[in-house]
């Protein structure tokens, strides 16, 4: 009897405390979006858009093992955001970006875009970034019809308008990446032993999948892949020496590149190495070639280790400063970013943010969801990016090209034209003819 | 009193059933979805409070059993459109089976042994989905597609549906788990915990009675794996590393070991305490590579602070404040002599988690 009562009161104040818990946490955002200004020409005219703001969302690894270099992002985006904020804001509107940190782990992000989505009442979730964490999300935001803007991965799954409507891609994917690389390579070291060493994912299949477009299977003497979660790759590179290959094609994100480096060093191995652009931030490439052999006991240049190593790129590289989107980007970095390095990641943060703008612009004074995206659909104007983007109703890919560059001296040097292809196998790589864009002389585009 | 025990729980299942669904209708779609996490936390937090908490054996491998669990959902899910219950019931079924396997090894190990072997077992298996991209997805894992049922009309949320079947299924769980606690087999446990030498010449198996709580344990994790696959719509590794398993303890020994209201009380704390931390740390202006850190260390620190404040967990405290103003009535009133019993291991030093210090000397096996 008295057991039972004492569960009792246990339950009751379980069960209060459980709904007063729940029930206060839910105080803060019960409120529903006020339209004031019914007068105004600014209207409350989707969710997350106010007469005098818009609000977005994002989910980007801030801690955890993506967070070198990629935490740069986000503040990069609000930077120009807040630059555009100062100069007049989107017709009148002014950007708040709201990105929470997924740690790069799949569940996070599907609660944190859940929570941006539902509770924040973002109108477009932004540049939302990595293929695992993003793939969590992807389904739920388009049966939700929430725009899905510039996805930071290169993953070739975003364009798919009639499952994904909603979805965009944004920078070069890696299947054209693959084809690019691979072309470069099929012409320039002809004759030679060529081994491929990749990230056993989307990425570096997706990677292997255009080399092989490219590459005639003849030249390829090994094919070697590695997981992100095991750091002990000296098999691999051990494998990579033995085949005798004289070039490797390295499809790996910058810390394996520089293991891959590093390792082959230990073992006097010195093929040619050529990367994929996620490497092409030589400033990360130096710092975790310096941190690593450091660990290890070892002390190296960075900059000297990455010379000579072919990748390709689809911006200006940071350091050209005569380049009038480097300039513009650099100025806005150095005013309103003043806690983040200048970089390639940096670079990347607000050229993203730029399309986001334009695209923005485009769907009109007082857009729909709906607005958004088929002003997407409608096509951009390609800004800081050295090729056009694919955007059309049917297509949903972003970047379509990028130049070969050679790494010297910690900075990046073009090397030949910018090349344009596509996903296919047998669709032909041409040299860009179009011109680059200058960046506009007020740093904010026109619809 | 045995008589009694039943209904009241039933009625407890009903009261706090009838909240969830009043909360989910009253709040926001987003609190459905953190209802729906709170739920399948707590049905794995749940499990793992009865293993470490009253059979004395530490975990830090039931982040791997939910793998099992989610990817077994999403298999069948996936290959085969049974309906949910069945698919439930084949999860913990499979998540059983997996549990037994490691508890036959794991009756033969002690306290940091123990640990030591289940945290391999936390690393390891979910990069199994990695060596086989074909059947697993790979790093991106499998889409699980979960849908309102028709009858319920086509403007029914579904966060709301989740919350209310991740909230059914956990809330029979914790009865079956409650029953289980106040049964033999709980006893038992509790007799090997204490002592096992003493529970064995009282003619408690003890290797059976350990694997049998680790298969209780295991299969509670594949059922909250399983809920997990449905409200996140995609079971990959990335949300099964080992930060998942520890995270299950830390709730575990947050709410109080072996108390199944404090396995609530935990998974209310790492499901909120984030999202307010964050909000908190964002709206301050910091750089982000402060800001992005705070939560940790908020975390860290909410940590240290329930563990100095109740050392017994957020259970034990609330049993000791219980007893400090309802105890001496209720002690005048019934002759007790001492306050009512915590239910956790009160027995256990302040600070030190419980089953380790309990096997420094060895046992048979």
């Amino acid at each position: 009897m008295k057991r039972s009562q004492r569960l009792r009161w246990q339950a009751t104040a379980i069960a209060t405390v459980a709904a007063l818990a729940v029930a206060a946490c839910s105080s803060s955002s019960s409120s529903s979006p006020s339209s004031s200004n019914s007068t105004a020409a600014l209207t409350a005219s989707a969710p997350g858009i106010t007469a005098t703001t818009i609000t977005i969302g994002s989910h980007q690894p801030l801690t955890g093992p993506a967070a070198p270099g990629y935490s740069e992002i986000a503040p990069a985006s609000t930077a120009y955001f807040n630059y555009v904020n100062a100069h007049g804001g989107v017709y009148g509107r002014k950007i708040i970006y709201k990105y929470l940190n997924d740690a790069y782990d799949p569940t996070t992000t599907a609660s944190v875009v859940r929570q941006l989505v539902l509770q924040d009442n973002v109108y477009a979730i932004f540049n939302g970034l990595g293929t695992p964490t993003h793939l969590a999300v992807v389904s739920f935001l388009n049966s939700d019809k929430v725009p899905d803007l510039f996805v930071a991965s290169g993953c070739d799954c975003w364009d798919n308008p009639t499952t994904y409507p909603e979805t965009f891609g944004y920078q070069l994917d890696y299947v054209r990446e693959g084809k690019i690389l691979g072309q470069y390579v099929a012409q320039h070291f002809k004759g030679k032993k060529v081994a491929f060493f990749y990230q056993d994912d989307e990425f570096g299949m997706d990677g292997v999948k255009g080399l092989d477009y490219e590459i005639p299977a003849s030249m390829v003497v090994t094919k070697q892949s590695y997981v992100d979660t095991n750091v002990n790759i000296a098999p691999q590179v051990a494998a990579l020496k033995a085949s005798g290959a004289q070039v490797v094609v390295s499809f790996s994100i910058p810390a394996f590149t520089a293991l891959l480096k590093l390792y082959s060093l230990k073992l006097g191995y010195t093929p040619t190495l050529v990367v994929s652009d996620v490497n092409s931030d030589v400033y990360t490439l130096d710092g975790l070639l310096e941190a690593y052999a450091k660990q290890g006991g070892a002390t190296v240049s960075g900059s000297q280790l990455t010379d000579g190593i072919i990748t390709d790129d689809y911006y200006p590289t940071p350091g050209e400063t005569s380049n009038s989107w480097t300039a513009l980007f650099k100025k806005i970095h150095d005013q309103y970013d003043t806690k983040e390095p200048w970089d390639g990641n940096a670079y990347y943060g607000e050229a993203v943010a730029y399309a986001f703008v334009q695209a923005m612009l485009k769907a009109g004074r007082n857009p729909t969801r709906a607005d958004l995206v088929s002003a997407v659909n409608g096509g951009l104007t390609q800004g800081p990016a050295v090729a056009p983007f694919a955007y059309s109703s049917t297509n949903h890919d972003g970047i379509t090209g990028a130049y070969i560059a050679v790494m010297s001296n910690g900075g990046l040097t073009q090397e030949g034209p910018v090349l344009i292809t596509d996903t296919s196998a047998t669709g032909s790589i041409t040299t860009y003819s179009g011109t680059e864009q200058t960046a506009p002389a007020s740093g904010i585009p026109s619809p | 009193m045995t008589v009694r025990t039943l209904p009241r729980r039933l009625g407890v299942l009903v009261i706090v059933a009838a909240i969830v669904v009043f909360l989910s209708i009253k709040l926001n779609t987003f609190r459905d979805y953190q209802i729906a996490e709170i739920a399948y936390e707590v049905t794995a937090v749940a499990g793992l409070t009865m293993l470490t908490g009253l059979s004395g054996q530490i975990s830090l491998g039931n982040g791997a059993f939910m793998a099992i669990g989610a990817y077994t959902t999403a298999l069948l899910l996936l290959h085969l459109t049974w309906p949910f219950v069945a698919v439930l019931v084949i999860a913990a079924a499979v998540t059983a089976v997996a549990g037994g396997l490691v508890g036959v090894a794991a009756a033969r190990l002690r306290g940091p042994y123990l640990a030591g072997a289940t945290l391999m077992l936390g690393v390891a298996l979910p990069a199994i989905a990695y060596a086989f991209p074909g059947v697993f997805g790979g790093d991106e894992g499998l889409n699980v597609v979960f849908t309102v049922p028709s009858s319920l009309g086509a403007n029914f949320p579904l966060t709301r549906w989740q919350a209310w079947v991740s909230a059914a299924v956990a809330l029979v769980t914790l009865l079956l788990l409650a029953n289980l606690e106040h049964s033999r087999i709980g006893r038992n446990w509790r007799a090997v915990r204490d002592n096992d030498v003493a529970a064995a010449l009282d003619g408690i198996n003890v290797a059976a009675a350990r694997i049998r709580a680790f298969v209780v344990s295991a299969t509670s994790a594949g059922i909250a794996g399983a809920l997990l696959a449905i409200v996140t719509g995609l079971v990959a590794p990335g949300a099964f590393t080992i930060t998942l398993s520890i995270a299950l303890l830390t709730a575990a020994v947050i709410g109080g070991l072996g108390s199944l209201p404090g396995a609530l009380w935990g998974s209310l704390v790492i499901v909120l305490a984030p999202t307010y931390v964050t909000d908190v740390a964002t709206s301050h202006g910091l750089s982000a590579s402060v800001g992005a850190n705070i939560p940790i260390v908020a975390y860290g620190a909410l940590l240290i602070l329930v563990m100095l404040v109740f050392p017994q967990g957020i259970q034990g405290g609330l049993d000791r404040i219980i007893a400090a103003f309802v105890g001496p009535r209720r002690r005048t009133r019934t002759g007790r002599t001492a306050p009512a019993p915590a239910i956790t291991p009160s027995a256990d030093p302040p600070g030190s988690p419980g089953p380790a210090s309990q096997h420094e000397k060895e046992g048979t096996s």
